[in-house]
């Protein structure tokens, strides 16, 4: 006999607040003002603030539902606010940034409220299923949400390639669970873990699938091949949004299904995830190098920062984990910082100067806002005292602490390649004289709200990270038994 | 001690940063303003920073001034500061060359004056906070973050290939800080492996004694790439020629004068005493580069046609001094090296600052463009003289000190060693009273050299303040020298005692240096130095 688990919805607070914003903006755009769909912002905006707050009131209190299948355990909630962070300052950028561009509309904020959701979701996810329910919540909205520039040739692109990369990226998904299934009986992680014995070849075929399914959502190579297309072509915000909040949610469901489920091949993955991050770094900065779109500069350097965060997740442990963690929340406001900074700034034509050339001499005719983009290029270096640099000697120190010397080495030499694309931004903001075509801004108050709150995001991190890490490493204790 | 909520370190170290914060408040049209502040910010910075000197106690070893706060417990990170009598000297260094550097830059950057004297008033805190940090995670932090600045500082006020040289300098400084930052991580967890503390405190860190063999000797190569290249070393020194001769002076004076010694500072800090056995062993490799650097830089330097690329290369060869006598791991080369990085401070210092002068006069700086200034300026001529043969090592003037020192702690180690370095004194009275032979000498070639106009009281002021430490420093080193000795003394009994018994047979004996400092009371073993030679010259 099949009994219904019990209803308990507290575990899935956040995630409804979510979803039921999205709801409401849905109904609220059919009554007026039909002009301005700007208070929708306002309302994604609250209820993704509203999703964050009960996220911290949750904390400490770890809370199970649904048979262990949603899992709001501290891991989980430190998750539930990057991407809450991450989620409303791409709704701040984008409030007047659609307007501009003319594709306001309500639906813009449902679906990012939804996608967010689902990346809520996927963070508390206990079992393989709601992994895959996560992830598919979380995808089919941005699929439609990079192609929302209708007229332009390379929003199609970016979402077509979006939506048939990531579905074929969720069927590997799938039938890595099955495998694992058939191998141990059991979707549930904790579950799995019991049952998973090393050497059965049905749970490496499994566990391969899975990392390939994970590889193409985080963009690690070889499966990033669509991350500058998407980014190039869908909106600024969105790309924000896509390169921050959904790899966030999906690098933790990726760290709790490997550290919890398959505790017992993490020889297995190790391995291949140590190759894996030293390609993706490297292959990620040194193309990067070669950009001279800053839209496809920061993909590729989003890229190499998924390479980082790999080396966290092979040091493994409560440090590697936690490192892990915090690199996330450091990145959310570097990324999105950056992409904020592209986002305000027109060319002439009335298009996005995201050409670097477009930035030659803006420190003369915008000194904060080319000093504000400075301070993210440099966090996204790794300059003290950053957060970025921060982020990267933990998750450095936790690779060599474990062991990983060689892979430190490829990691630290990476990130003095990266320094090269970086500054040539920033030679051309302070070093070059602005030519006629040069870029203006459109300055707005959410926008700079938005850019302010993550400039004193990574200058806090960087300055006081201790009570950060602290959260981080505590978090993610539990999965580390 | 000092009344206020802060260490008077602390205060020193970050009073250049508060100012600039200050001044990035006050509107960029106001430019005279802007200058003004950040010239009196630093001339306070020097100010605060004398009783720092006057208040050390040059016969205790330990590090003074220490002020120690909690930052990152779980990591073992603090916020720990102190100096010795090491740090002290290079601290002033820093405090005294600031503001001269500032006040050179009086007319000479027009453009975004606000940004550049926050630069260079945040570059000031860098480069403290390197030489004062007790704590392997701060000093990297401040190694680091030093380096931004100074990017701008050539990359935006810089000569016409400004951004290749700003690029090539922080590029070359990331390679090495790179794997120094994993050495750093491995000494740490080893260290905490072995004795259950995970710190990053540098005093704590000295007290423990890693193996020898591949495993030191990878930690100490780490480090030392890092600061071989700040040095710079032959052959990491490619970014210098171009980083120097491409910045504006007053950028110049720092790099040369102040960033050339945080690579120096950080062998003396870490390598030597955190690695003894590989200090020994690659000991022949490092004085091999050392003394190629002396001879390469300085021939180079003779055949330069550009007078700041002329004192760029002299830096390598003085630079190979300071790192000879360093690894002599000698009382006579450890002091000697350790006055060169000073002496090295204030006399390429001054050669960049009257480049400068006379750049700014004829918008040029080849030595072919000039000849027959000493009958236009006399006072410049003259002054550039005596700078010329302070850095060439004239007896009564500081060069001299320094070289001599280093030159006697070379030849306790190796005769022949000595005899090459030596050349190197040679090939620079070879290059420097050439190069002042063509500019100074001779019949005025070019007509727009007849009207130039002498020593400004600006320029006075500027060059004054460096004269008086040259000389005082060649007459009377004792005020420095005193300071460090007990320092020096404490690093090679540290270093002595914890490199490994097979390695203490082929290294000098302890024995010459206290021999020696039983014959010189003095402690430092110079020589009486001759009164000043009056300059003259064919």
């Amino acid at each position: 006999m099949i009994l219904a688990p019990p209803i308990q919805l507290g575990a899935l607070m956040p995630t409804l607040i979510v979803l039921v914003a999205g709801l409401l903006v849905l109904v609220l755009d059919l009554l007026p003002p039909r002009r301005s769909k700007a208070h929708l912002g306002g309302v994604a905006l609250a209820g993704l603030v509203a999703a964050l707050l009960a996220a911290i009131a949750q904390w400490g209190r770890g809370a199970r539902a649904f048979r262990d299948m949603v899992l709001l355990d501290d891991y989980a909630l430190f998750l539930h606010v990057v991407i809450c962070y991450a989620a409303a300052l791409a709704v701040l950028l984008s409030i007047d940034y659609l307007r501009r561009d003319g594709i306001e509309s309500g639906e813009y904020y449902a679906l990012v409220l939804m996608s967010t959701s689902g990346m809520l979701l996927l963070a508390s996810a206990g079992d393989l299923l709601v992994v895959f329910l996560g992830i598919e919540l979380m995808s089919l909205p941005l699929y439609v949400l990079a192609g929302l520039f209708k007229t332009r040739l390379a929003a199609g692109e970016a979402s077509m390639k979006y939506f048939l990369l990531g579905v074929f990226a969720t069927t590997f998904l799938l039938y890595g669970t099955a495998l694992i299934f058939g191998a141990t009986g059991a979707t549930n992680l904790d579950r799995i873990a019991a049952a998973a014995r090393p050497g059965d070849a049905l749970i490496t075929v499994g566990l391969g699938l899975l990392l390939v399914g994970f590889g193409f959502k985080i963009s690690s190579v070889p499966f990033h091949m669509w991350a500058p297309d998407v980014y190039e072509g869908a909106p600024t915000s969105i790309t924000a949004f896509i390169a921050t909040g959904s790899k966030a949610a999906a690098l933790g469901a990726l760290l709790r299904v490997l550290a919890v489920a398959l505790r017992a091949v993490q020889p297995d993955w190790t391995v291949i995830l140590w190759a894996v991050a030293a390609v993706t770094m490297t292959v990620g900065n040194v193309v990067a190098i070669a950009q001279s779109n800053l839209k496809r500069m920061l993909a590729y350097s989003s890229v190499a920062h998924v390479g980082y965060m790999l080396v966290g997740l092979v040091a493994g442990g409560v440090p590697g984990a936690g490192a892990v963690l915090y690199y996330l929340l450091a990145y959310t406001f570097t990324t999105t910082g950056a992409f904020g900074v592209i986002l305000m700034l027109v060319e002439r034509t009335g298009e996005e100067a995201v050409d670097v050339r477009d930035y030659a001499g803006l420190a003369r005719r915008h000194p904060l806002l080319a000093a504000t983009l400075s301070l993210f290029l440099l966090s996204l270096i790794g300059i003290p005292p950053l957060a970025g640099f921060v982020g990267k000697f933990y998750l450095f120190g936790s690779a060599v602490r474990a062991g990983y010397l060689w892979l430190t080495v490829v990691g630290v030499l990476n990130s003095a390649i990266a320094a090269y694309y970086y500054l040539r931004v920033i030679v051309y903001m302070y070093m070059r004289e602005p030519d006629t075509t040069a870029a203006r801004l459109a300055p707005t108050f959410a926008g700079s709200l938005a850019l302010a709150i993550a400039a004193v995001g990574i200058v806090l991190l960087g300055l006081v990270p201790a009570p950060f890490v602290d959260l981080a490493q505590a978090a993610v204790a539990p999965l580390m038994r | 001690m000092t009344g206020l909520p802060v260490g008077l370190l602390s205060l020193v170290t970050f009073l250049p940063a508060l100012g600039a914060v200050v001044l990035s408040l006050v509107p960029r049209r106001h430019a005279t303003a802007l200058r003004g502040g950040a010239l009196g910010i630093s001339l306070a910075t020097f100010a605060l920073s004398l009783p720092l000197h006057l208040r050390f106690d040059g016969d205790s070893p330990d590090f003074q001034f220490d002020e120690a706060l909690r930052w990152l417990p779980s990591l073992g990170a603090d916020y720990h500061i102190g100096i010795d009598g090491i740090s002290l000297l290079l601290v002033l260094l820093t405090t005294f060359l600031t503001p001269i550097a500032l006040a050179s830059a009086w007319q000479a950057i027009e453009e975004s004056t606000k940004e550049f004297v926050i630069a260079m008033l945040v570059l000031e805190t860098g480069m403290l906070g390197v030489f004062v940090a007790l704590d392997l995670f701060l000093f990297f932090v401040f190694w680091e973050a030093m380096l931004i600045p100074m990017y701008f500082i050539i990359g935006v006020w810089g000569g016409a290939n400004r951004v290749y040289a700003a690029i090539k300098f922080v590029l070359y400084t990331m390679v090495g800080s790179a794997l120094m930052l994993v050495a750093i991580l491995a000494f740490y967890f080893q260290h905490g492996a072995a004795t259950g503390v995970y710190t990053f405190d540098v005093p704590t860190l000295g007290r423990y004694v890693v193996a020898p063999g591949v495993g030191q000797n990878l930690l100490f190569l780490a480090f030392a790439l890092a600061f071989a290249i700040k040095v710079p070393l032959f052959p990491f020194h490619t970014w210098l020629p171009d980083a120097h001769v491409e910045a504006p002076t007053a950028g110049s004076v720092i790099l040369a004068g102040v960033l050339l010694k945080m690579g120096t500072y950080g062998f003396l800090r870490f390598c030597l005493p955190l690695f003894p056995d590989a200090t020994i062993t690659f000991g022949p490799l490092i004085f091999a580069l050392a003394v190629i650097g002396i001879v390469y830089g300085a021939w180079v330097s003779t055949v330069q046609p550009d007078l700041k690329k002329l004192v760029a290369y002299s830096s390598v060869s003085h630079l190979g001094f300071v790192m000879l006598g360093l690894f002599t791991l000698t009382q006579a080369g450890l002091v000697g090296g350790v006055i060169q990085m000073v002496n090295h401070g204030l006399s390429t210092g001054a050669l960049f600052l009257m480049v400068g002068m006379i750049y700014e006069r004829r918008h040029t700086r080849l030595i072919a463009d000039f000849g027959g200034l000493w009958s236009v300026i006399p006072a410049f001529s003259a002054l550039f003289l005596l700078v010329c043969l302070s850095s060439l090592g004239l007896p009564g003037l500081n060069g001299f000190v320094g070289e001599f020192l280093v030159l006697v702690g070379t030849f306790q180690i190796n005769g022949w060693l000595a005899a090459v370095a030596t050349t190197g004194i040679i090939f620079a009275a070879v290059y420097l009273l050439w190069m002042y032979q063509r500019v100074a000498f001779g019949t005025i070639r070019h007509e727009a050299n007849r009207h130039l106009r002498d020593l400004s009281p600006r320029e006075w002021a500027v060059l004054v303040p460096i004269v008086i430490m040259i000389i005082w420093i060649g007459v009377y080193p004792q005020t420095f020298t005193g300071k460090t000795e007990a320092t020096i003394q404490a690093l090679i009994a540290q270093v002595e005692s914890k490199a490994s018994v097979a390695h203490k047979k082929i290294t000098p004996p302890t024995t010459v240096a206290e021999a020696e400092r039983s014959r010189e009371p003095s402690g430092t073993g110079h020589p009486r130095v001759k009164p000043v030679a009056a300059p003259s010259l064919p």
